[in-house]
């Protein structure tokens, strides 16, 4: 069914029956319950699980296929964020103009950068990357921030005020926010089950089925003669070469296309919530999609989805857990054993839970290359083994009983 | 005039003059060896063939055509495949995947951007690949990683792959370095039988002396750069230059 085989298909459906129960999945706790702090099914946090998955599974295209690791994929986060307050400023608030546009421009911008990047492979491929990524980090904070030209507003952030034009704008019959065909992207539906509260939130909904069109498009395009290519590229590229095929123009278009990728994700993150800054296209935003992919499982399908996920848990969740948090959890204890437990945890959580990210990543990296998806595997093949075991044994023990 | 033809070429790298002033024609449908001791130049020629270095003087032409200044994947797609020294092959991919990377590039030239389409859906070039790797005895290891292959193996397979694009001349670079005995026999069984069944010019670099006699129909001398002599393989045997420039006096040829 459409065009895939049984394996991706079923994964698909997993997939889109998981983002689709987020909501109900993410919110495990009671919402007055002490755990209640580590219910992830509010929308801010959904919303940032599936664009940053979206950005993580375009990542996934260059680096996971080809193994051209680029350090710059963050610029083309924030040319999508700008392209699509730049539709909002002028159109108006409805978001399709907006994430159309973000796609187009990142992709230019993408073939632009890709063509002077690619000259080079390896380390320097990623340097050059990275120093494009950093000049545009300059050029959208202060360069392109001036009285004569303004396409940024540097430190401030781009966003919309009220004297912008929004052509198409009617605010008599359309929200003052970001919105699909008048329906606004805050727009939260709170359903509350016993002691549960759960949020079905627009913006979410339209941002998980995006990002459920971009992981079929992965799919196909992992499964297809191209996506094939762009693994011979990553293996051998002199063979390749030697076999009478072009490179070049395969890198080009798996960089344009995973550029893409990180231009919807930015548009995205500005249709749910309508300012982009600069600090979106720094290194360190390069740098964590990087992370994502490798920590979920560089050239797997779903991997770059889970690693995207668990960075943005650990960044909104565990960076939440203060002193008086844990004096909470451990008062139970006697005070001298409580304040060591404090001490012993604070550096890594809260402000320090960048730490606690670090561990579980040279661990990953460690003891797991293939990221979260090889743990999963492992743990199947543990099950399933242990499945044939049983199976068998009470065979062999019938005759004697 | 042959399929091959170079002339005067010259290649020089810093203070060292790797090659000078090299004429080699070989004939079209023959297998041509060039022989020569070590870093008489032969890789460098070879390179200067395929793409990978371009020689300071002198021009190289295939049917015709310059090859000079063409990029590697041009040369291949006129229809020169070359057989590295180790094999080179795709080791992240399968046997099955290996052979179907060069029926693509035949099918749809240096490039295609396909995204859409299903690998499995390709019949044409799925069959093609079956039957080659039929035709090489690799069949039954047709889904194993091709890096987990033998050297043999993977050197068939390499083989098999530079053949799917059906060259008009293939370049071999040792091809039995490093093989046992009765591996190099394999391969010289293959490559009589690749010569017998196709329409297909061979040029072979090889040190040993055994596959050159078994092979070759024409035989080049390579010495310091230099072409030395070129002759027929009975002629090449007896030549007192060939004795002294690169056989030595103690060896005793075939």
């Amino acid at each position: 069914m459409l065009g895939l085989n049984a394996k991706d298909m079923s994964l698909l459906i997993v997939v889109a029956i998981l983002t689709m129960c987020a909501p109900l999945i993410l919110n495990p706790f009671p919402a007055d319950s002490a755990m209640a702090q580590f219910n992830a099914g509010y929308p801010d946090l959904m919303q940032k699980f599936v664009i940053f998955g979206i950005f993580a599974i375009g990542f996934n295209i260059l680096f996971g296929l080809t193994g051209y690791l680029s350090f710059g994929h963050a610029a083309f986060l924030g040319v999508g964020s700008y392209s699509c307050v730049w539709m909002f400023k002028l159109l108006g608030y409805n978001v399709l103009p907006g994430i159309a546009l973000s796609v187009v421009t990142s992709g230019l911008f993408a073939l632009l950068i890709g063509l002077i990047t690619l000259r080079r492979s390896g380390i320097y491929f990623s340097i050059l990357t990275l120093a494009f990524a950093q000049m545009s980090f300059a050029l959208a904070y202060s360069v392109l921030s001036n009285p004569k030209f303004n396409l940024t507003n540097g430190e401030t952030g781009l966003q919309v005020y009220a004297n912008d034009p929004q052509w198409f704008h009617n605010s008599e019959r359309l929200p003052d926010l970001p919105h699909i065909f008048g329906l606004s992207m805050r727009a939260t539906q709170k359903v509350s089950v016993g002691g549960w509260e759960f949020q079905f939130n627009t913006g979410y909904y339209l941002c998980a089925f995006i990002m459920l069109i971009c992981f079929y498009l992965a799919i196909r395009i992992f499964r297809s003669p191209f996506g094939m290519m762009l693994r011979a590229v990553k293996s051998n590229q002199q063979r390749m070469n030697y076999t009478g095929l072009n490179s070049r123009p395969y890198t080009l278009a798996a960089f344009v296309i995973s550029g893409m990728y990180a231009g919807l994700a930015g548009g995205l993150l500005s249709a749910v919530d309508p300012l982009a800054g600069a600090e979106r296209m720094q290194w360190t935003a390069s740098g964590e999609v990087v992370l994502m992919t490798i920590l979920g499982g560089a050239g797997t399908l779903i991997g770059p989805v889970l690693g995207a996920g668990l960075i943005k848990y650990f960044e909104n969740i565990f960076s939440k857990i203060n002193d008086n948090v844990l004096h909470g959890w451990f008062s139970f204890l006697p005070d001298g054993m409580e304040d060591l437990m404090v001490t012993l945890i604070h550096p890594f959580v809260g402000k320090g839970w960048h730490l606690t990210l670090g561990i579980i990543f040279m661990l990953v990296v460690t003891f797991l290359p293939g990221g979260l998806v090889e743990g999963g595997q492992r743990i199947g093949r543990m099950l399933s083994r242990k499945k044939s075991k049983e199976a068998d044994s009470p065979a062999s023990t019938e005759p004697a009983e | 005039m042959g399929i091959l033809e170079v002339k005067n070429v010259g290649k020089r790298f810093g203070g060292l003059q790797a090659l000078s002033d090299v004429n080699l024609s070989v004939a079209e449908n023959t297998v041509h060896a060039i022989i020569g001791p070590n870093g008489a130049g032969k890789s460098t020629l070879l390179n200067c063939l395929i793409g990978k270095l371009i020689p300071d003087t002198g021009s190289v032409s295939f049917d015709g055509q310059s090859v000079l200044g063409r990029k590697p994947f041009e040369i291949c797609q006129m229809g020169i495949s070359r057989v590295f020294q180790t094999p080179e092959i795709f080791g992240d991919l399968t046997v099955m995947e290996n052979m179907m990377i060069p029926g693509f590039a035949k099918r749809d030239g240096a490039f295609e951007l396909n995204p859409m389409q299903r690998l499995l859906a390709q019949k044409d070039v799925i069959a093609h690949a079956e039957h080659a790797l039929e035709d090489m005895g690799l069949a039954d290891k047709r889904h194993m990683n091709a890096a987990s292959m033998s050297r043999g193996d993977k050197r068939r397979l390499e083989i098999a792959m530079c053949l799917s694009q059906d060259p008009r001349l293939l370049l071999l670079d040792e091809p039995t370095a490093g093989m046992a005995r009765a591996d190099t026999n394999n391969t010289i069984d293959l490559l009589k039988r690749i010569k017998d069944e196709r329409d297909i010019t061979i040029a072979i670099i090889e040190h040993d002396m055994h596959v050159v006699f078994s092979l070759a129909e024409r035989i080049t001398v390579l010495a310091q750069g230099t072409p030395l002599v070129e002759d027929t393989p009975d002629n090449i045997k007896g030549h007192p230059k060939v004795r002294e420039a690169y056989l030595g006096e103690t060896q005793e040829v075939a």
